[in-house]
């Protein structure tokens, strides 16, 4: 009898480790042969634990499990109160397009055999049997664009890198996933690391990079020793190291640890950052692509941008091409957290109206209170009010509503939400993670904090001000930081007005 | 429609303007647009420095074109029709057909919006503060038309108080560099100063603390002040920052400078361009100046901010004479002193011959000055008795340098280390003795260049900051031929030399037999691995990285000429760069790093007893026609003495009276004693100087000296360029030093006429190929010119030897190894090797007379360890340092910088006497003495010796000057 339980952090925070201790004593104690095998999560937060039991129709799940639920499960009642049937039944999976994540929560992530069982290293074949520019050019059709924020297309990256003349290419994967509410990159890592592992070797196949780095955040502890751990595998394996799969190929796999702010995420900070230096931004030109890390072509891509290169190159460009919306290609994994009932990952393709997302996928809040306000694409993003509920999924469609997708986390808001405070926030947040190299978001941030405090104290003159500095933050900073920290501010004072009126009112 | 195609204005010395970012080297040209305006740059160049070339300045203030572009204050943003958002000017690169709008609505907007936050964390003291009219955060404010600051700045970086409480954030001023200030108060954190410690200085002394709101410039985390931090105080950080947060305190205190005069530093031998500024006739501040094509902007602690000895109290602005040296000096008129000196010379030759007299030129004066000083000994005095103290630095390169390649000089200038890929450092302390010059080797190695360090120190270049692969040879002083023999032992054994290079420069032959030499088993690294003390391994790594790196280029200093071996090491060198074919184009070449500002042109000018200037023997009868024509005298065609000769004849009794311009010999040269000796037997000792030296309390008389502030001329550096020295003040003293010479010639019977330096310089152009084409007119349109510079050359010839050696082939010489005659014993059994340091000068004159005390108030002896402990040394202990010559004492400081056996000091302080110490050993070819290797013996003492107190003793009798006469 096989018996699965996550191992991810967010089901282990949950008590997954203690539910597969009791589980390994049930079974005991009921003389059962039990294999329990670790998984990734599924990423259905509300049922972690989520504990899957292997029957000849699939996998049945019971959750959110207690220790004390063990012995039920071993005796496999199927009528036990948290049995929920067979898992991929469940509407939250069936209602998913699974290409990145296809593996996650199924397999035992540093079981290589398994990871091939499951579709694994097919793309790497394919693509050892390509020319690189076949590999680049396959990539750029895919659609496929940068899940870490900015949404450049993968593939022209690839194609700049690929381009330049240099003794030395670099792939640096940006694991520093530091916005608020998402967690998809820790999920992968921790769930299947071959994906990504694999997805770093196509780049560097297809670039002429020899050397890859995972810059990986030093929050994520389980995912650090997961990813180690699957480097040794592979090297082991013979799928990293000086001939890739007998290709005659060389990529080398080295896991870096972060420094532990939020702008280490922005790529030219991070690179500064792997180079031993501090975690400042540079500016572009020269772009990472050209000059990256130690000044040579480096490709910098988030986690799921490079995990989601092996689907691409194992279904084809056109197979997931043909997912998606306008220029939004593919699938998007959403990240759904905040005041809601059903949290989690849901990896569908784009063009999901967000009201969709809101209601209908996260059951709205779970305070039961109407929603206010969706943040979508982490602390830089801009606040959704109910009105603009039909904004479908896409980038362009985002950008279109004065939003941003970035890394699709959603964090969603009940009425109680005070949106001055939210915009004081998110001008907090700023002033705290700014590198402190460009003026706008250096002062900028500082003194967003004292005037949308003046605002609170009534300051009618205030108003103005702050807009006026979102302007110059906006199109005046360096990066993103700075130059998307007025999304939120701005859009907090205009959808919710009253909010920022309504302090005037209590102070006169 | 405008065109502008301005490709050389990088080079137009008329233009100071900032323009933003550096040139870009690229061939290839790029038309755009900016504001309508069409204008042609180099590829590579930035949207700002294009829009500059146009004639329209964009904001900025991160931005400056010394440095690269970093973008940080956004102000110089712009707009380009095409590409979203709003670029930084600074950081995005032209391309072909652009079209840039650097002034639109929305563009003004940001700017302002910008200003207005740069502002709310400023204090508002502009009418007080030490940048008023000299700040560029002023002047953005009032490009963009800021007039309100609508924040509270609430938090803020300048209230020393905040309702009563301390201001967390407000950090104090540090004054504790004694040249300038930094007051955190006024920092806009636009981070040029830490950018200019690194591109241009290649320190890191200085870093960004915090982030965000707190991002502070801090001195690094080592130490709280700039005093204490590793901080050289060059002021590049200072001439960079925009504010008055760094700022020099002689601004502070004197207010901003009104006028200016380019002219050249009269320190080391890299000849910095310094833009003087001042107010009246006080000097403000010297900036290095950008357009310098030694120093590139750049400069060091010495001719930035040691300048103040020109104004010192101790300074002698009178000529003074005496009878004998037991008498107080009588301050006199010009008149009588030259009366007094010209009967005393006269009266000597009637007496002792007309050889008894001679005269010692400067490398510390001009070229014209020293011309001057070798023709009157030549033309008036009537003999050849004229030699120079770059005697005691350099005579080995010139002599190795002539035999192997046919002229005695450097084969590069300095921007040739752009294009270096290994560089070899042999026997000089760059950092500290070429400051400027070792941070563009810094820039060079940190862009990879493989650097070769030769030196029984393990000097500061080795610790540089990201730089390339550094290797360290810590050879036992004196070894250095055994060193470079093993080289090319394994360059020839191993097959790496430059076969083709060689068969076309040099007689194949010649290199056939020296191959045969250098290849013989007892010249390999494993054999002389006993005797240099240097890894046999890693010495062939390191010949197979310079033979094999690309452009390898070698720069040596003072040890590898003072040594008994100096020309033999110079003709090794020269082997060397030979047989990898590393002569004749940029990045390669042999290159000796001079001592002091003129030793290249002392040289040039005809100093040295067998040479008239240029280079060409007395006995040369074509020669002397030239100079007897134009001089209407006959001269010696016999050689005249050396200073040692001098010196030596004096002792004898034959040599009665010597003229000493700007030199301190019985400080500066080897064997005090014997130059104490020399002199005591003389009768008419001048000195003339800008202080009372120590070779003064030997003279009869002084004639006060100018400074280099205080007179036109010439300086020739260490590349052979000739830069214009200007007067940027009169003479405190009355004269130019050319003009007391004038004086004591005519005095004895010359007519000359000389109304400025320019003249001089015409008759050296009229006598001296190399110079044929120089003039002053030439100079000032072009800032410097590097000789040969004549019909053959009419720009100067910034590399020689390009298309083949000036003497025809290149010659191999072979250079057996010698051990010195000084060797260790159980007596002294430690050896000595001497240098100077970063922030004094040569013997100290001039640098101990400045606030560069404060960083070297004494020279002190480094001895390793080992070597300590078995002497039961501690510290900072006073310790006695005794060789076989004699003995003074000095506190030690213990260091691995130093190996086992090997000790190590300074000489710039008069108390320690290091010289005394040295032998009289010399170079077998030139008699430069051997300052490099001394046994000596080291051990614990408790104070001064008795010939320190001896010493003082004498020299304060010595000094004592006369009330003026009422
Ligand atoms: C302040 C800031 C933080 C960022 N943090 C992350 C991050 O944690 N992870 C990430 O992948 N990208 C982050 N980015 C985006 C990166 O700069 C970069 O766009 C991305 O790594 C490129 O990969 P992609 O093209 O695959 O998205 C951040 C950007 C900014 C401005
Ligand atoms: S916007 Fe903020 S984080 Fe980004 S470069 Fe500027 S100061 Fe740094
Ligand atoms: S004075 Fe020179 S060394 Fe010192 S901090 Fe400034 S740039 Fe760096
Ligand atoms: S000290 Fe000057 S140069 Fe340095 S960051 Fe501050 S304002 Fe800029
Ligand atoms: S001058 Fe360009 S950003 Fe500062």
């Amino acid at each position: 009898m096989k018996i699965y339980v996550p191992l991810d952090s967010a089901a282990k925070a949950l008590g997954a480790d203690n539910v597969a201790d009791a589980l390994a004593t049930a079974a005991k104690e009921a003389g059962k042969d039990v294999e329990i095998i670790r998984t990734g999560t599924r990423g259905m937060l509300w049922l972690e634990p989520l504990v899957e039991v292997e029957t000849d129709a699939g996998r049945t799940g019971f959750g959110p499990c207690l220790p004390s639920d063990a012995a039920a499960i071993i005796e496999g009642a199927a009528n036990h109160p948290k049995a929920l049937g067979l898992v991929d039944d469940l509407p939250w999976m069936k209602r998913q397009t699974r290409l990145t994540f296809q593996r996650v929560g199924v397999i035992d992530p540093l079981d290589l055999a398994d990871y091939e069982a499951h579709g694994g290293l097919t793309g790497l074949r394919n693509a050892i049997a390509m020319s690189p520019a076949d590999v680049v050019q396959h990539v750029t059709d895919s659609g496929l664009r940068g899940r870490g924020g900015a949404g450049f297309p993968t593939g022209i990256k690839w194609k700049t890198v690929h381009d330049a003349e240099a003794p030395q290419k670099y792939i640096v994967c940006n694991a520093d996933e530091g916005d608020s509410g998402t967690f998809a990159d820790r999920m992968i890592m921790e769930g299947d690391p071959f994906t990504l592992i694999e997805g770093m070797i196509i780049a560097g196949l297809a670039v002429g990079a020899t050397k890859g780095y995972i810059y990986l955040r030093s929050e994520y502890p389980d995912a650090i020793n997961i990813i180690n751990q699957a480097i040794a595998v592979a090297e082991k394996a013979g799928v990293l190291g000086d001939d890739v799969l007998g290709s005659g190929r060389a990529f080398h796999l080295e896991n870096r640890v972060g420094a532990g702010a939020y702008v280490c995420g922005e790529e030219t900070s991070l690179l500064n950052s792997l180079e031993g230096k501090r975690g400042v931004v540079r500016a572009k030109p020269p772009l990472p692509a050209l000059e990256g890390f130690l000044g040579r072509p480096t490709v910098v891509n988030n986690v799921i941008s490079l995990a989601t290169v092996p689907v691409i190159m194992e279904k084809g460009a056109q197979y997931y091409a043909d997912f998606g919306l306008g220029r939004s290609k593919g699938t998007i994994p959403l990240q759904i957290a905040g005041n809601v009932k059903f949290g989690g990952l849901f990896e569908t393709a784009f063009g999901l109206p967000l009201g969709e997302i809101v209601n209908d996928l996260a059951g709205g809040t779970r305070s039961g209170a109407p929603v206010k306000a969706v943040q979508v694409g982490g602390p830089l993003g801009a606040y959704f009010a109910p009105h603009q509920f039909d904004t479908p999924f896409g980038y362009e469609e985002f950008d279109g509503a004065g939003g941003l997708i970035g890394h699709a986390g959603l964090t969603i808001f009940d009425d109680s939400a005070d949106m001055l405070g939210m915009a004081r926030f998110a001008m907090e947040f700023c002033a705290v993670e700014s590198c402190g190299k460009c003026t706008p978001c250096r002062i900028g941030a500082v003194r967003g904090v004292e005037t949308i405090d003046r605002i609170a104290a009534g300051d009618a003159d205030a108003i103005p001000l702050l807009t006026d500095l979102c302007d110059t933050m906006k199109d005046g900073s360096l990066c993103a930081l700075g130059g998307f920290t007025p999304y939120p501010v701005m859009s907090a004072l205009t959808l919710f007005p009253d909010d920022f009126a309504a302090q005037k009112k209590a102070a006169e | 429609m405008k065109d502008f195609i301005i490709p050389t204005s990088m080079d137009d010395i008329t233009n100071d303007r900032d323009m933003g970012t550096p040139a870009s080297k690229s061939l290839e040209m790029v038309t755009l647009t900016i504001d309508g305006f069409e204008v042609t740059v180099p590829a590579g160049t930035s949207v700002m420095r294009a829009s500059n070339e146009a004639g329209i300045e964009v904001p900025k203030l991160c931005a400056t074109d010394s440095l690269e572009a970093f973008g940080s204050c956004r102000l110089c943003v712009v707009e380009i029709e095409g590409r979203r958002g709003t670029p930084a000017s600074c950081t995005t690169p032209v391309a072909e057909g652009m079209v840039v709008n650097t002034h639109t609505d929305k563009i003004k907007k940001i700017r302002k919006g910008v200003m207005e936050l740069y502002i709310s964390d400023h204090p508002l003291d502009c009418l007080t503060c030490a940048a008023n009219g000299d700040c560029e955060l002023q002047d953005m404010a009032g490009a963009v038309g800021l007039r309100d600051v609508r924040y509270e700045g609430t938090e803020n970086h300048f209230e020393v108080r905040q309702n009563g409480e301390v201001n967390p954030k407000y950090i104090p001023k540090d004054d504790s560099n004694p040249y300038f200030a930094y007051d955190p108060a006024k920092c806009i954190v636009c981070s040029r100063c830490v950018r200019a410690c690194e591109e241009t200085q290649g320190t890191f002394a200085l870093t960004i603390e915090g982030s965000g709101f707190n991002s502070r410039v801090s001195f690094g985390a080592k130490s709280d002040d700039a005093l204490h931090s590793d901080c050289v105080s060059c002021g590049a950080c200072v001439a960079a920052c925009p504010t008055a947060t760094l700022t020099e305190k002689s601004v502070i205190e004197l207010g901003t400078p009104e006028r200016s005069v380019i002219t050249t530093c009269a320190y080391c031998g890299v000849g910095c361009s310094f833009k003087a500024e001042l107010n009246g006739d006080e000097v403000v501040r010297m900036t290095p100046w950008k357009h310098g094509k030694a120093n590139r902007g750049h400069s060091c602690v010495k001719g930035r901010f040691a300048y103040g000895y020109a104004s010192h109290s101790d300074r002698i602005l009178s000529p003074m004479i005496r009878d004998s040296i037991d008498q107080p000096w009588r301050e006199v008129s010009y008149e009588e002193a030259i009366d007094f000196t010209s009967k005393k010379l006269r009266d000597i030759q009637a007496k002792h011959g007309q050889k008894s007299i001679g005269g010692i030129t400067s490398s510390r004066c001009t070229n014209e000055e020293t011309y001057l000083v070798q023709k009157m000994i030549r033309a008036v005095f009537g003999n050849n008795n004229t030699d120079t103290c770059a005697r005691v630095c350099h005579s080995p390169t010139g002599y190795g340098l002539k035999t192997t390649f046919g002229t005695s000089a450097g084969t590069q200038d300095f921007d040739s280390v752009e294009d270096t890929d290994v560089v070899i450092v042999i026997g000089a302390n760059p950092t500290d003795g070429h400051p400027v010059f070792a941070s563009r080797l810094r820039k060079r190695l940190r862009q990879g260049a493989e650097l070769i360090v030769i030196d029984p120190r393990r000097i500061d270049l080795l610790e540089t900051p990201h730089m390339g692969k550094g290797h360290h040879l810590p050879l036992r002083p004196g070894t250095n031929v055994a060193i470079l023999s093993a080289i090319s032992h394994v360059i020839v054994t191993e097959g790496l030399h430059d076969e083709a290079f060689i068969r076309e420069r040099c007689d194949w032959d010649e290199f056939s037999e020296y191959a045969a030499f250098i290849s013989d088993e007892r010249h390999s690294p494993e054999a002389m691995q006993l005797l240099t003390g240097v890894d046999a391994q890693a010495l062939r790594e390191a010949a197979r990285a310079f033979a094999r790196g690309g452009n390898g280029a070698i720069y040596y200093g003072l040890g590898v000429t003072e040594h008994s071996q100096g020309s033999t090491t110079v003709m090794a060198i020269a082997n060397l760069a030979m047989m990898t074919g590393n002569i004749g184009r940029r990045g390669v070449g042999v290159n000796p790093l001079r001592g002091q500002n003129n030793v290249q042109g002392a040289c040039d000018m005809g100093s040295f007893p067998h040479e008239l200037p240029g280079y060409r023997h007395v006995s040369d009868d074509a020669t002397r026609d030239i100079f007897e024509d134009l001089w209407g005298v006959t001269l010696d065609a016999e050689p005249g003495l050396r200073i040692p000769n001098m010196l030596d004849a004096a002792v004898d009794g034959t040599f009665k009276g010597i003229y000493i311009q700007g030199e301190d010999i019985l400080q500066s040269d080897p064997d005090t004693h014997h130059v104490a000796a020399g002199l005591a037997a003389m009768d008419c000792v001048i000195v003339q100087d800008l202080f009372l030296n120590e070779t003064a309390n030997y003279a009869h008389v002084f004639l006060p000296g100018s400074t280099f502030l205080e007179k036109d001329g010439t300086f020739t550096n260490a590349e052979r360029r000739i830069n214009r020295v200007r007067e940027v003040m009169k003479p405190k003293n009355g004269y130019a030093d050319w003009q007391v010479t004038m004086l004591l010639a005519n005095a004895m019977g010359a007519n000359w006429t000389y109304t400025h330096p320019s003249q001089i310089m015409d008759e050296i152009a009229a006598t001296t190929p190399g110079f044929a084409n120089v003039t002053y007119e030439m100079l000032e349109e072009r800032g410097s010119v590097q000789w040969p510079c004549n019909d053959n050359a009419p720009d100067g010839t910034p590399i020689m030897h390009i298309d083949g050696f000036v003497r025809g082939k290149g010659q191999f010489i072979i250079t057996e190894y010698i051990a010195t005659d000084e060797r260790t014993g159980p007596r002294f059994p430690l050896l000595l090797t001497t240098g100077r340091i970063l922030s004094q000068y040569n013997v100290g004159a001039q640098t101990r007379r400045t606030d560069n005390v404060v960083w070297h108030d004494e020279d002190l002896l480094e001895i390793h360890p080992q070597d300590a402990e078995n002497r039961g040394i501690k510290d900072g202990d006073f310790v006695k340092l005794a060789s076989r010559q004699g003995e003074t004492s000095l506190r030690a400081t213990i260091t691995d910088r130093v190996s086992p056996g090997v000790v190590y000091t300074t000489f710039h302080h008069p108390d320690t006497q290091a010289n005394v110490i040295t032998t009289d050993f010399s170079d077998w070819a030139t008699n430069c003495p051997e300052y490099k290797v001394t046994a000596v013996q080291v051990s614990q003492s408790n104070g001064p010796t008795d010939w320190q107190k001896d010493y003082n003793e004498q020299a304060a009798q010595s000094r004592r000057i006369l009330p003026a006469a009422e």
